[in-house]
């Protein structure tokens, strides 16, 4: 069970050893930014773009209030996930249409990107729009490349228009004549994979771009790229002014932090990321699943969101007054559960709860029918019972299991589970620092 | 073969290199906290992992905090050396014949073309060739390869597309034997390492050549682009648990990106790189160079 992340956890180590709470101090955030910075650089952020970041992210979380409901690792986090989702958003995964047809799209990217297969799968996506593709093959130079467009364009039932190795630019004019003849209504032109750098080749991607009217340039990138990916994509970007990226193998255990640093240096939308081997594996973009992605995450930021989202900061303050005054009584605890089963019930959350283990919750304790008979009791009891459980007497315990389908077995269990909980919750406030975090 | 320096070449067209941004550290800052800070980020930023840069930068603070030594061309040489210590502490492992080699690494890494400039390489070298195209998956990878196979002038061992891969392995596996070929060079289609059943398959081919063909010496290399990221130590940490890995192939030296992951397969997993792509032409390919790749890294 992945319980949490390292990035998660250096921060609460930071932060256990520094905050009280409040609002967050500078130095506070910027020993915490440092190790947000190495997280970024796990996941092949470029390191320009990651300090960039970081010193805006800074100035916004400094001075800001700890929300009641998380912690001040937990809030850092926060701040950082909406401001990657910010930046990366939003994800944009309508082409464009030219107004005179037909839609020219150019693919283009460095070699074994995928650009190839992805013709493909936007022609199965063109398709599903009702839409009538043609596919160009403009990579004259990889051995058997026009093959391959033509055995993938087969398979997504598009179309392949090829004149051997003839030049790209005049075959690419020739594809947009013949789609006009024959009513194709789009136009994906593949072409050649090419370093940033290959001067020659770049300017063949500059005279196709001169000769025909395309309306949408996509960048193909491998998410698993590196550091480089900045290089390449202001290159082609500065080159081409293109209109989108396309991320692709993201099916992979990357980080895929390269999809910040491109979003980054060229502002144009991340159109669509490719998520397998079937040409149907085509997916829009959504910047909030990868910034978890990035920030490695994914499941502390949805306890931060469940957590927030199930406990209104006014019911978690009431709860710390109770907590601080030891006067939590079964009707706190009964919306405990009721809070717990908002986030997904016991077993999700135990899943996702940083130091869940030291809180010694037995897991059988919290299962979810237990959790239903344990609501049934307290329902079945008078608020006066709910306030004080020391005067339930065993004709009390009688009148309540009848009343809630109980044993009285059941009902001792539950009153001696909620004195445990009331001394833990004593125990917490004592040892200094852990925080229910609900 | 001679070395040309097309490994340095290759990576000295980086406008920003390591070097000119250590200058630019020095200039800027003493030796202190904030530089080896720094200077670990840099390395960072030409893809070394966050670990094995950590590790790096920390040896040569305490050699210069020892030596009482503040002079950039001492803490640059010294870099040299410790990042060249990394990498060889991946021995080259000694070619024998008969062998056979398995190329094996996720999509469009150039699995394909480097067995081409392979295939080139030991004819070059008087060894006789065959290549069998394993990747029966990935649309027109046969043709591709045939193509390659042309170009060095040896013999291809091909069925159909989408046909069982082992079966490809074992046919070229039984024509090696009985021409006495040295060299048998076997492509596999890319896949993402997180594919169990993909790796698994794999499994099945490096079992077949175990099993077919004991008495040849049995490499597998593992090609990686060099413009991958951080995700290059996870893609060699599963592909050597699942076939062991005898060497990496750099490919796309002659980008903008360095490679400087391989650092970390070096040191921490100990697979040596054994040989570079620098182009896209039948010859651009060269044998590894600890020396010169440092060189041309920093």
């Amino acid at each position: 069970m992945a319980l949490f992340s390292s990035l998660s956890e250096r921060l609460n180590h930071i932060f256990s050893k520094l905050t009280k709470r409040g609002k967050l101090t500078e130095l506070e955030i910027r020993q915490a930014m440092r190790e947000v910075r190495i997280a970024l650089l796990e996941a092949d952020v470029n390191l320009k773009v990651a300090k960039n970041f970081i010193a805006e992210v800074s100035e916004k979380a400094v001075g800001q209030e700890v929300l009641t409901s998380l912690n001040p690792a937990q809030q850092v986090i926060k701040i950082v996930n909406d401001e990657l989702i910010a930046l990366m958003g939003p994800g944009n995964a309508k082409l464009e249409v030219a107004s005179k047809l037909p839609t020219v799209i150019m693919m283009c990217g460095l070699q074994g990107a995928g650009k190839t297969t992805m013709c493909a799968k936007l022609a199965v996506q063109l398709k599903k729009q009702g839409k009538r593709p043609l596919l160009v093959a403009g990579d004259i130079y990889r051995p058997a490349a026009i093959d391959q467009l033509k055995i993938v364009g087969a398979k997504a039932g598009a179309e392949v228009f090829e004149r051997g190795t003839q030049n790209p630019v005049k075959t690419a004019k020739e594809a947009v004549d013949y789609a006009r003849k024959m009513g194709f209504d789009t136009v994906v032109i593949d072409t050649a994979g090419r370093l940033h750098i290959d001067e020659r080749l770049m300017e063949e991607l500059e005279n196709i771009q001169k000769e025909v009217e395309v309306t949408e340039i996509l960048l193909t990138v491998d998410a698993m790229t590196g550091q480089d990916a900045v290089n390449v994509a202001e290159t082609f970007n500065q080159r081409l002014s293109i209109t989108g990226v396309i991320l692709t193998k993201l099916d992979g255990d990357t980080r895929g932090g390269a999809c910040l640093s491109i979003k980054a240096v060229t502002g144009k939308p991340i159109k669509f990321i490719g998520v397998g081997e079937k040409i149907t594996d085509l997916e829009p973009f959504y910047p909030d699943r990868m910034a978890s992605r990035i920030l490695g995450m994914g499941d502390v930021l949805s306890l931060i969101e469940k957590a927030q989202e199930a406990v209104t900061e006014q019911e978690a303050k009431a709860l710390e007054k109770k907590m601080r005054e030891n006067s939590f009584t079964l009707t706190d605890y009964l919306s405990q559960f009721e809070a717990l089963k908002k986030m997904g019930g016991a077993s999700a959350l135990l899943a996702m709860l940083p130091g869940a283990g030291k809180l010694k919750i037995n897991e059988s304790d919290l299962d979810e029918k237990k959790m239903e008979r344990i609501r049934a009791i307290i329902l079945s009891m008078t608020p006066k019972e709910r306030d004080n459980p020391q005067i339930i007497n065993s004709s009390r315990k009688r009148r309540i299991a009848l009343g809630s389908g109980t044993t009285v077995q059941d009902i001792n269990q539950l009153l001696k589970q909620f004195e445990q909980t009331k001394l833990m919750m004593k125990q917490m406030r004592g040892g200094k620092g852990r925080r229910l975090p609900f | 073969m001679g070395f040309f320096g097309k490994i340095k070449d290759a990576l000295r067209k980086t406008k920003e290199n390591v070097s000119t941004k250590m200058r630019q550290l020095f200039l800027k800052n003493k030796l202190g906290d904030a530089f080896y800070e720094e200077l670990e980020e840099i390395l960072i930023s030409s893809d070394v992992g966050v670990a094995t840069a950590e590790e790096v930068v920390s040896e040569v603070k305490e050699e210069a905090i020892g030596g009482k030594i503040k002079d950039e061309q001492f803490v640059t040489d010294l870099l040299k050396d410790i990042l060249e210590d990394t990498l060889n502490e991946a021995p080259m492992p000694a070619i024998k014949y008969p062998c056979v080699m398995m190329f094996v690494g996720v999509n469009g890494v150039g699995k394909t073309t480097t067995i081409g400039k392979i295939a080139n390489y030991f004819v070059r070298n008087k060894k006789s060739v065959v290549i069998a195209a394993a990747d029966t998956f990935r649309a027109a990878a046969i043709d591709q390869l045939n193509v390659w196979a042309d170009r060095a002038k040896v013999r291809i061992v091909k069925h159909e597309e989408g046909s069982d891969p082992s079966a490809v392995v074992y046919d070229a596996v039984s024509s090696a034997k009985a021409r006495g070929t040295d060299v048998l060079l076997i492509d596999t289609a890319g896949r993402l390492h997180v594919k169990e059943n993909l790796m698994n398959e794999l499994k099945k081919m490096d079992r077949v050549v175990e099993r077919e063909f004991p008495e040849a010496h049995f490499y597998k290399f593992l090609v990686l682009d060099a413009t991958t990221g951080q995700n290059a130590y996870s893609q060699a940490k599963v592909f050597k648990d699942a076939v062991s890995l005898d060497g990496i192939v750099l490919t796309k030296l002659d980008g903008t990106a360095k490679g400087g992951f391989v650092f970390s397969l070096c040191g921490e997993l100990h697979i040596p790189v054994v040989f570079a792509g620098v182009g896209e032409k039948l010859e651009d390919l060269e044998l590894f160079d600890a020396e010169q790749f440092v060189e041309g890294f920093i």
